[in-house]
């Protein structure tokens, strides 16, 4: 049989030899594997100060996206609510009142708009959901802390800015959507 | 004893105590640095600057978890466990010598707290007894993971103590004396009893590892099959306290190890650099420190080298391989001894 990587090893029950049973040689053998790892580099990534590389489509904090003029996407239809494995989203939907045209895009929008963090498990199904690409997975990471209030995100950590240097590109996810 | 002397012992007891209590603290420390670094990881570096703080945290921590003491176990066996394996971890320090004559003034005084002339009886009486913490603990909690760890434990330390107190014989036919302080002053320079004891020594080395429980005879509390083994029940500080206890054994152990086979306070060549008889003692002091750091350090070593053994393994090596290898040892040594003095 052919080998498929030059690492495997043919186990064979034979009787040790005197040398291998008094195992000393094997143990000091084990210690010198064991002590040249102290002095290899780390591999320990010293998170909030380092940071590994995410590709671009990369599954983390979601933002509720607005169109061209500023106005929010999200029509409140729940969808997302509903695919969500997690059951991590919960919504409120309001109806939009004239003078907020400019506003939300639809005549009915989200007043509230949670998602739980710590429920969530960025399977990025809520995205597939929505008809309106209004909500996408970014490459943030959702940061660390110490209260469960904290992980409940609202609008206001969900919702993208609406000036041009507030808004979060997403144009490599949403290619990656269009795909199928 | 007049009053300067007694002055001088208490401080020298306190030192002790102060010193075992503060290598154990930095042991923990130490123990999770070093795993880290040899698994190519960091390690806590958090707590002050590279995680210096890291025990205090821990020692915090452990103060504020909540005390239990389970409903079906005895009360005042389930607080004796701890107390006593802590409290003999401590005893054995009394009769290391840990370094030569310090002369202050008119007064010159020993580096140990006592030298009783029988300072390896004392110290494998003590380390015995320790047993009896982990077996009180164990039998107190009420719990079979906790009687099985308490099993092992005590079945452990029986087999082990067997060989390493044969392997002590041996030491003791070629130094003709129970007293640790005597054992070291024979060792000076480079006479040290590796050379003359290396089988004994190995088998002592080994038997260290059992006695105090560390890896690859961590089976009185393997977490993947007894879930901590005899402290399962224990919480808080009496938790702690197994766990502090532990690492003083090692720093017990090292010390041990260095006083009987590796010279103790000595060094080789230490006279001829022609230092005062005070500054030799420092140093050797603190050299003695050095080759108990090594061994702390080789313990951990050990500890992340090789798996843990089967339990039968143990047995198998406690009774068919140590005990056979250190009646051998006690042989060749009694021969060697009566051809030296001219018996054949
Ligand atoms: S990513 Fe998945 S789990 Fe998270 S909110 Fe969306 S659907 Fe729910
Ligand atoms: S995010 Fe999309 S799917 Fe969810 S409620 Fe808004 S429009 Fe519907």
């Amino acid at each position: 049989m052919q080998a498929l990587t030059n690492r495997s090893m043919v186990v064979v029950n034979k009787k040790m030899t005197w040398m291998e049973r008094i195992y000393l040689p094997a143990i000091i053998g084990g210690l010198m594997i064991t002590i040249r790892h102290l002095f290899k580099k780390k591999v320990t990534i010293q998170y909030p100060e380092q940071e590994r590389p995410r590709s671009a489509v990369y599954r983390g904090w979601h933002v509720l996206k607005r169109d061209e003029q500023g106005r929010e996407n999200c029509t409140a239809c729940g969808l997302c609510a509903v695919a969500c494995p997690a059951e991590a989203i919960t919504m409120t939907a309001a109806e939009r009142k004239p003078g907020e045209e400019h506003l939300y895009r639809e005549e009915k929008y989200a007043s509230v708009y949670e998602i739980n963090m710590l429920r969530c498990i960025f399977c990025g199904l809520c995205e597939e959901a929505c008809p309106k690409e209004a909500i996408f997975l970014t490459d943030r990471i959702v940061p660390s802390g110490m209260l469960r209030e904290n992980f409940i995100f609202g609008k206001d950590k969900l919702v993208e800015g609406v000036e041009p240097d507030n808004r979060i590109d997403v144009s490599k996810r949403a290619r990656a959507h269009r795909t199928y | 004893m007049d009053t300067t002397e007694f002055l001088i012992k208490l401080i020298l007891v306190i030192s002790v105590f102060g010193i075992s209590l503060l290598i154990a603290m930095y042991s923990t420390y130490a123990e999770r640095k070093v795993a880290a670094f040899l698994q190519d990881r960091l390690g806590p570096n958090r707590a002050g600057p590279f995680g210096i703080l890291q025990p205090v945290a821990d020692g915090v921590k452990m103060f504020m978890k909540e005390e239990i003491i389970p409903a079906n176990a005895d009360k005042f066996l389930f607080i004796a466990g701890p107390s006593l394996m802590m409290l003999t971890a401590c005893m054995t320090g009394v009769v290391i010598p840990w370094g030569g004559e310090l002369t202050i003034g008119r007064n010159t005084f020993n580096l140990q707290i006592t030298d009783v002339n029988i300072g390896l009886l004392y110290i494998f009486g003590v380390v015995s007894i320790g047993v009896y913490g982990i077996m009180i603990g164990a039998w107190a909690s009420n719990n079979k993971y906790s009687l099985m760890g308490g099993l092992r434990a005590s079945s452990q330390m029986i087999s082990y103590e067997l060989a390493m107190g044969i392997s002590i014989i041996a030491l003791v036919m070629t130094t003709g004396t129970l007293s640790t302080k005597e054992i070291v002053e024979q060792q000076s320079s480079w006479h040290w009893n590796i050379l003359y004891q290396p089988l004994g020594f190995l088998i002592f080395l080994v038997c260290a590892f059992a006695e105090t429980n560390r890896t690859p005879f961590d089976l009185p509390e393997c977490e993947t099959e007894l879930i901590g083994g005899f402290h399962t029940e224990y919480s808080s500080m009496k938790l702690g306290f197994y766990l502090f206890a532990e690492y003083i054994n090692m720093f017990i152990s090292s010390a041990i190890l260095a006083t009987l086979y590796f010279g103790g306070y000595n060094f080789p060549f230490i006279e001829s650099w022609g230092l005062s008889p005070n500054a030799v003692t420092i140093i050797g002091t603190l050299l003695f420190f050095g080759k108990i750091f090594f061994f702390i350090f080789f313990f951990m070593w050990v500890r992340w080298t090789i798996p843990r053994f089967r339990y039968d393994q143990l047995m198998n090596l406690g009774w068919k391989v140590m005990i056979p290898l250190a009646l051998f040892n006690l042989f060749i040594t009694g021969i060697i001894t009566l051809w030296r003095n001219g018996a054949f």
